[in-house]
């Protein structure tokens, strides 16, 4: 089968797929798009910021974790700056929560899932239950008496619902693998492709302002 | 930090003061941010 010829941004045509992914790319998600300087009027509330605070509460948290990593678990736990760091990826995760619901609240509210944005939304509910897990995990890698205690606990619950089968919460090095490794890589990952959807779609108007599957043009943005 | 927190119980509603605190700061926070503007959106309203 011949691949389709499709025009460039430029106007040059290609039968390359990587030609034809920038062509695709550039038709989906202008730049205009993706990295916009103007945003439609009711985006001037502060129910829009609640989504931005959570990718502020979750930079601090994965920075923070870094540094953790790196200096391990006696310095986190002895040191007075290992203590600080600690704390400071502790409170950035619960603020990162506390963001992230409000933000759950004012999306389900506003129905954000309209005009063509339910992979947004479903991203979005993704993102959510991996960053539960992510907490967990966290929990469980403290290296203390309440980690040990919290997976002793834990145990019996996931066994119960199944879930014991693939993982063993008693296993520090499996829990501390998947929690600094992989759960970071997925949220991080699923993150940006929730912004991409945003931007591919526009922020969702308010219920009463205009059809969801509207987007606003240049002229109808401040 | 280490010490349980109290807890409040009614019926079948279990909840860590704490946890109750935590909720109602986030319904406030999401009630004001209903109302009060962002700033420098006034003169666009």
């Amino acid at each position: 089968m011949r691949p389709t010829v499709i025009a460039g941004p430029t106007g040059e045509r290609s039968r390359s797929w990587t030609g034809r992914a920038r062509a695709g790319l550039a038709e989906k998600l202008p730049m205009e798009n993706l990295l916009p300087d103007r945003q439609p009027y009711y985006v001037g509330s502060w129910i829009y910021v609640f989504g931005v605070a959570t990718i502020a509460a979750l930079v601090l948290t994965v920075l923070s974790g870094v540094i953790l990593a790196i200096a391990g678990p006696e310095w986190w736990h002895i040191s007075v700056a290992g203590r600080f760091f600690n704390s400071l990826h502790f409170w950035s995760v619960q603020l990162f929560f506390v963001f992230m619901v409000l933000h759950l609240w004012g999306q389900y509210f506003m129905a954000s899932w309209r005009g063509g944005r339910a992979p947004t939304w479903m991203i979005g509910v993704v993102i959510f239950a991996i960053s539960i897990v992510a907490a967990f995990t966290g929990y469980l890698s403290q290296q203390n008496f309440a980690s040990q205690w919290i997976a002793v606990s834990a145990k019996d619950a996931l066994n119960a619902t199944g879930f014991g089968a693939f993982f063993n919460v008693l296993n520090f090095g499996q829990m501390y693998g998947v929690h600094v490794a992989l759960l970071p890589a997925a949220i991080i990952g699923l993150v940006a492709l929730h912004i991409v959807w945003v931007r591919l779609k526009g922020v969702v108007p308010p219920i009463d302002v205009m059809p969801a599957g509207t987007r606003p043009t240049p002229k109808k943005v401040r | 930090m280490d010490t349980p927190a109290a807890y409040l119980h009614w019926g079948f509603i279990l909840i860590s003061i704490p946890n109750l605190l935590l909720i109602g700061l986030m319904i406030v926070l999401f009630a004001l941010a209903l109302f009060i503007p962002l700033p420098g959106e006034k003169e666009k309203a």
